[in-house]
């Protein structure tokens, strides 16, 4: 496997520097905000299951600023990156970790259950391949009520072999309904390399089948992912019918907080790691004269102190009263 | 007015589609076929191919759909031509309209009705003969409910689709033939019904075998109950006839163990148990896969003379 791992990515960057910084600061957030997750984790205060996108951040940080504020987001239990940049507060995102009342799902959900309403953030989906039919019913909501929504929806390379994957492609596709499908090509469904478990590697093939269009991105270049997500969200914008975006990625980290990764070759992870999308893209930004280590520095700074409040706002928050266990199982 | 309860269950699907622009069906088969069986005949022409749209046999996307379609701000119908074939579905079932709004700590209801039709009895052999209605009732999050008669299969699907909640409405083919007038009362989804008054002995149950129980309670001068709601159920009905009769015996097309007739009885244990003058029985399906012979069949059915026999033994 390792031998086929690209170089990292590198060259000019043709973003405005604010777009570039922004961007940069999109990655810096969930990065920090993940690290002390698993820092909490160890120490307790963060239970169940926790899966870390450490090293995917730029597919997150590319999409979510091509989308508009009416569209509508559907992902996965890896999802703490998409909720964050789509405007869900990191203080409730880590009070739900924690399990309090004052996190966005009211420390029902936890880390694989994260929903919004006011961004329009559909969770959170903790069932491979669950979020996907959702999309399409979202998307023909839209589409029927004739309202100007994209739905954006995330989801691993492992969903492509569930069977509601293809019908979803050919749902979407037949009733050419506005919906992306960002697919986070991570190579390991848990811990499944995906040449052991797909006849056909390259996803796209598997979407174009239904007529689907696609693009085939390296999701380690912040720059490539965000052109691509901006092309992908105008095509649907512009009624041109759904899409098919594949992301290649790598996660930095196991699988979630049991995994001990005994499936990846410690070569691998290595080289994966040299084209992390923070470091290069920082790398990028400075050898044209756009960031220096100090502004990059007081990013930093700024990210971590925005991770410290979120924590201290999980620790200061409260348990939900037991009496309100059977609370909204139905709507009144 | 007379009419069959197709007719009913059709006249409930116009009804909703003309009353609400929101609301649309969704299903395989629905428009240019007519419906399997035949409810949905002639909608797509009055309503067109936006609101009444034939799916390609994904049930487990299209259920999908519709909870993404609820959660836009439509008001879908979802029909699963039948119960077997919603055990493709069941995921999106359970793990996401039913469970949704609690999840999301009360951000996201699922306003989403799906029709299913259930049952046995007309030699369709073992895969297309489940009652599974108990398996659904056995979830928090959803409604379930059984029409059973040609008042509630009218009226059951615009109660539904008024309710914020996912329900599923069963729909009975052994039933689609019956006859009956239309009344003007209107339809809840909340309560249980006593169908026929008597004195010696309870007999509740719903949807296919609400007829075979009234013609049993004739013989042993039985008060009918028919459920309607599988879930919430509506016990206070059936509590306050075992407490006249004193005697119950529970009818459920679905399997015996773990079964819908189990859980009532259960709960007249629980909250009747002194009203008692002797257990309380049950009359269901065999625990055999549904075979294609017809006196096979029919053995492994309940049966009028089968309920009879279960509530007189109550008085041995």
């Amino acid at each position: 496997m390792s031998a086929h791992v690209a170089p990292p990515p590198s060259g000019p960057v043709a973003f405005p520097r604010e777009l570039s910084l922004a961007l940069l600061t999109d990655m810096l957030r969930i990065r920090r905000l993940e690290e002390k997750a698993a820092e909490l984790y160890g120490a307790g205060k963060i239970r169940g299951f926790l899966h870390l996108y450490i090293g995917e951040e730029a597919v997150a940080a590319g999409a979510m600023r091509a989308l508009a504020p009416q569209d509508n987001v559907v992902a996965t239990y890896r999802e703490h990156g998409q909720a964050l940049l789509r405007g869900v507060a990191m203080e409730r995102i880590m009070a739900e970790m924690y399990g309090k009342q004052e996190g966005c799902s009211h420390g029902r959900g936890g880390s694989m259950h994260l929903f919004d309403a006011a961004t329009r953030f559909y969770g959170g989906n903790a069932i491979v391949g669950g979020g996907l039919p959702l999309a399409v019913g979202l998307a023909l909501a839209c589409q029927m009520k004739k309202e100007d929504r994209v739905t954006a929806c995330f989801f691993g390379e492992g969903a492509v072999a569930e069977g509601v994957f293809h019908e979803s492609m050919n749902l979407a596709q037949l009733w050419r309904l506005p919906v992306a499908f960002l697919c986070e090509n991570n190579l390991y469904a848990m811990g499944t390399a995906i040449a052991r478990s797909e006849s056909q590697t390259d996803l796209c093939v598997k979407a174009a089948a239904y007529g689907m269009a696609t693009l085939k991105v390296d999701g380690m270049d912040i720059v490539a992912t965000h052109e691509a997500a901006k092309r992908a969200v105008a095509q649907v914008r512009d009624g041109k019918g759904p899409i098919f975006v594949e992301f290649q990625t790598y996660r930095f980290r196991a699988h979630s907080m049991f995994d001990p990764d005994l499936y990846r070759d410690k070569g691998e992870i290595e080289q994966w790691k040299t084209r992390g999308p923070i470091h290069t893209f920082t790398a990028r930004l400075k050898a044209q004269g756009d960031l220096t280590e100090e502004q990059f520095l007081e990013l930093d700074r700024s990210a971590l102190a925005e991770v410290q409040r979120a924590v201290e706002f999980a620790e200061k928050g409260t348990w939900e009263p037991v009496a309100d266990l059977a609370k909204d199982v139905y709507a009144p | 007015m007379t009419i069959t309860y197709r007719e009913a269950l059709r006249m409930g699907l116009n009804e909703a589609l003309e009353k609400d622009e929101r609301v649309f069906l969704m299903g395989e088969d629905v428009g240019k076929y007519g419906g399997t069986y035949a409810v949905s005949k002639g909608l797509l022409e009055k309503f067109g191919a936006e609101r009444v749209r034939d799916t390609p046999l994904s049930e487990l996307t299209f259920v999908g759909a519709g909870i993404g379609a609820a959660l836009g701000g439509m008001r879908p119908i979802v029909e699963v031509m039948t119960v077997n074939f919603s055990l493709l579905s069941l995921d999106q079932i359970v793990n996401t309209a039913a469970i949704l709004r609690h999840m999301s700590g009360g951000q996201f209801s699922v306003p989403l009705v799906i029709r299913m039709s259930t049952g046995a009895g007309r030699q369709l052999a073992a895969q297309h003969s489940h009652s599974l209605e108990g398996w659904y009732a056995h979830i928090p999050g959803i409604k379930i409910v059984a029409a059973a008669t040609i008042d509630d299969a009218h009226g059951m699907l615009g109660a539904a689709l008024a309710d914020p909640n996912p329900v599923i409405v069963f729909e009975y083919p052994a039933l689609f033939e019956m006859k009956g007038e239309l009344s003007a009362e209107t339809v809840d989804i909340s309560t249980a019904k006593i169908r026929r008054t008597g004195a010696k002995v309870t007999l509740i149950t719903y949807g296919a075998c609400l007829p075979k129980t009234l013609e049993a309670a004739e013989q042993v001068d039985g008060e009918v109950i028919d459920l309607r709601v599988l879930r919430p159920l509506d016990m206070a009905p059936v509590l306050a006839s075992v407490r006249k009769t004193r005697r119950a015996v529970v009818v459920d097309e679905g399997w015996r163990s773990g079964s819908l007739a189990a859980e009532i009885m259960a709960r007249i244990m629980e909250q009747g148990f002194y009203d008692l003058d002797a257990p309380v029985a049950r009359v269901c399906r065999e625990e055999v896969p549904i075979p294609y012979a017809k006196h096979l069949e029919d053995a492994a059915l309940p049966q009028p003379d089968k309920i009879i026999a279960a509530a007189e033994a109550l008085f041995a």
